[in-house]
């Protein structure tokens, strides 16, 4: 069963519509629904379609943070191998919020790192809802130094609403703790790729997101502030968060074309949580061919690349 | 060079870009309620005298009081693009730059200079407050570049003073982006050896202290400044508590160990000499009197060590 989004509600109607017919149909053997219920699946597809055709950034925005869209272990489970969870910063705990470790990538060794949100309410809460403290982002900076040491090429599944805003992470740096992540990701000599597949929120998206190679799936979000955060200080009143995700330009495609983003990964019709497999598909492929575009430079040339690509950023504004 | 271009010049603009005398003499403390008179203030660098309290100070005030006899250089910093997202909330983006500009008699929240403190060559940045809350937009990335790599090219070292409300919003992923711009910039200081020392001042919060202001050699904040990620607002409103006095001020932070000092305003300038002569491998300075500059001997050393001989201690 999907879950759907608010501006998904005449979808809801037609394909409920569909599923009492064949319900029906079920309990009752004389009944022949098949023409009609097809007739409601056409309707269905084509909204469908509509529907996604043209989705504003605040649309964008829901379909980003759908509960049911795949999240970091999804991606994990399924674009690798081998995969070996490596846990804690050996300083404080281990921030579940942050998973990470050794896998292969088509049986090349690599570390991937990301932010998992959690996928139903106990593991939601478990791993604080993506939001890592310090000690996420000290982990992740221990195995990028790790990565760097081996060769290993990095890379990031960035799902954030932000860093976690508690009393204990401010108490232990947590600004310190991403400024030395972001740090960290600058100076690598491996090729460090980063998927935003879900949230990139702020200052704890940017700490794993300072790559050689930053793609965005085509339905999520990179943002300086949430919509309703931007809303609520500039609009003084946070209901205004269609105009905030709007004015912010937080869409793949925007950030496309400001040079923020170097690929938009293309998801299934009506989001990557109604078809994971193409999801997985396209992220894969783009992977290994964001993999292929770094391979042969070297350490010098990946650290050097990565710097000029973020000095070189705000050289390019939107297209009037 | 020469000693005109180098310091009778600078002298001249800072004599002359220095604020016209408020017509109102008396200022309030924002602290103690105290009434302060407007020069004894200014002369105390916005200190009140009676508590201590220490209030805003703008970039171009704090260098007069920083830089030997007041005198220092701006550093140019590379523009940026006007509204590069076409922002518009309730106003238009160039709009709020206006006023901004108009309000502070500056043309963007970060002010770079070079020049001499205790006559030890260094490059300062300053953040202002109230420049849109001294938001870090691409202008201050941009200066923050600018001053890295003035340092680089003259071998000296980076004073940076923070104080920010965040990122510039109207510029949306563009200002988020000066996290990693200004962390190079941090990198160019650390590869050439050059000392980089963050003097941390209220506010300093959000993408600011989660970049450049927490990878200094030496954190220095002033007294009772909120240095945060997030804001104390935004946290109670999370976890539905009052969070303690005191929480995320500066003493706060010596205490949890992301601050080296907790220093006053009226006693930082020697301290940062002191400290900048020592990481740089030069003599004590000379407490005193400083002799004038001597024309061309002065002028021609300005990259480098322009420190007396220690005998010259007097
Ligand atoms: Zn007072």
């Amino acid at each position: 069963m999907t879950q759907y989004l608010d501006f998904e509600k005449p979808l809801a109607e037609i394909e409920g519509k569909a599923e009492e017919l064949r319900a029906l149909a079920r309990a009752n053997e004389e009944m022949d629904v098949a023409e009609e219920a097809a007739a409601l699946d056409a309707k269905a597809a084509q909204l469908l379609v509509d529907l996604y055709k043209d989705l504003t950034p605040w649309r964008k925005c829901q379909v980003a943070r759908h509960p049911e869209r795949p999240h970091c272990r999804d991606y994990i489970d399924a674009l690798f191998t081998e995969y070996t969870p490596l846990a804690g910063d050996r300083n404080f705990a281990d921030d579940l919020a942050v998973m990470g470790g050794l896998a292969r990538f088509n049986d090349q060794p690599v570390v991937v790192i990301g932010h998992e949100k959690g996928s139903d309410t106990k593991a939601r809460i478990a791993h604080n809802f993506g939001m890592a403290r310090p000690e996420g982002y000290r982990k992740a900076i221990r195995l990028m130094e790790m990565a760097g040491r081996f060769g290993l090429p990095v890379v990031t599944l960035v799902d954030t609403a932000g860093a976690y805003p508690g009393k204990g992470a401010e108490e232990r740096g947590q600004s310190e703790a991403i400024a030395r992540s972001t740090e960290m990701c600058l100076k690598i000599g491996v090729p460090l790729i980063s998927i935003i597949i879900g949230e990139g929120g702020s200052g704890g998206a940017v700490a794993f997101a300072t790559a050689n190679r930053v793609a965005m799936l085509e339905h999520s979000i990179y943002s300086v502030i949430s919509p309703e955060g931007c809303a609520s200080i500039l609009w003084k009143d946070a209901e205004k968060m269609r105009e905030a995700a709007e004015a912010l330009r937080l869409t793949a495609q925007n950030l496309r074309e400001l040079a923020v983003v170097d690929r938009v990964i293309p998801e299934p019709l009506g989001g990557a949580h109604r078809d994971a497999d193409s999801a997985f598909s396209a992220v894969r492929a783009a992977l290994a061919e964001m993999l292929k575009e770094l391979s042969g430079k070297d350490a010098a040339e990946l650290v050097k690349d990565r710097r000029q690509k973020f000095l070189a950023i705000g050289s390019k504004g939107l297209p009037a | 060079m020469n000693w005109i271009t180098n310091y009778v010049r600078p002298r001249i603009n800072s004599i002359f870009s220095r604020r016209e005398v408020p017509e109102n003499l008396w200022r309030k403390c924002d602290e103690c309620g105290t009434m302060l008179f407007h020069r004894e203030l200014s002369d105390n660098l916005n200190v009140c005298n009676n508590c201590g309290h220490h209030m805003h100070i703008s970039p171009r005030d704090r260098f007069t009081a920083l830089f030997d006899g007041g005198v220092f250089t701006e550093v140019a910093v590379p523009e940026p693009l006007a509204d590069p997202l076409k922002f518009k909330d309730q106003k238009k983006y160039p709009d709020r730059m206006k006023a901004a500009q108009k309000k502070a008699g500056e043309k963007e929240a970060m002010l770079v200079a070079a020049g001499e403190i205790g006559r030890t060559p260094i490059v300062a940045a300053a953040q202002d407050f109230s420049f849109m809350g001294g938001s870090m937009g691409m202008y201050v990335g941009n200066a923050i570049i600018a001053a890295a790599e003035e340092a680089v090219k003259l071998g000296r070292p980076l004073i940076l003073f923070s104080a920010a409300g965040g990122a510039r919003m109207q510029e949306g992923i563009l200002s988020l982006m000066q996290m990693p711009r200004t962390t190079v910039a941090v990198q160019m200081l650390k590869e050439a050896g050059l000392p980089y020392i963050v003097v941390l001042t209220h506010p300093t919060t959000g993408g600011v202290t989660a970049s450049y202001a927490m990878l200094g050699d030496v954190h220095i904040s002033e007294p009772n400044a909120l240095i945060c990620f997030a804001g104390p607002r935004v946290i109670e409103q999370t976890i539905r508590e009052k969070l303690p006095e005191g929480f995320q001020r500066a003493e706060y932070l010596l205490d949890h160990g992301m601050l080296d000092r907790v220093t006053p305003r009226t006693e930082m300038r020697n301290e940062l000499i002191t400290i900048t002569r020592m990481l740089m491998g030069l003599p004590p300075q000379i407490v005193g009197d400083l002799p004038a500059p001597d024309g061309e001997a002065d002028a021609a050393n300005g990259g480098n060590d322009a420190a007396p001989a220690p005998s010259a201690k007097g």
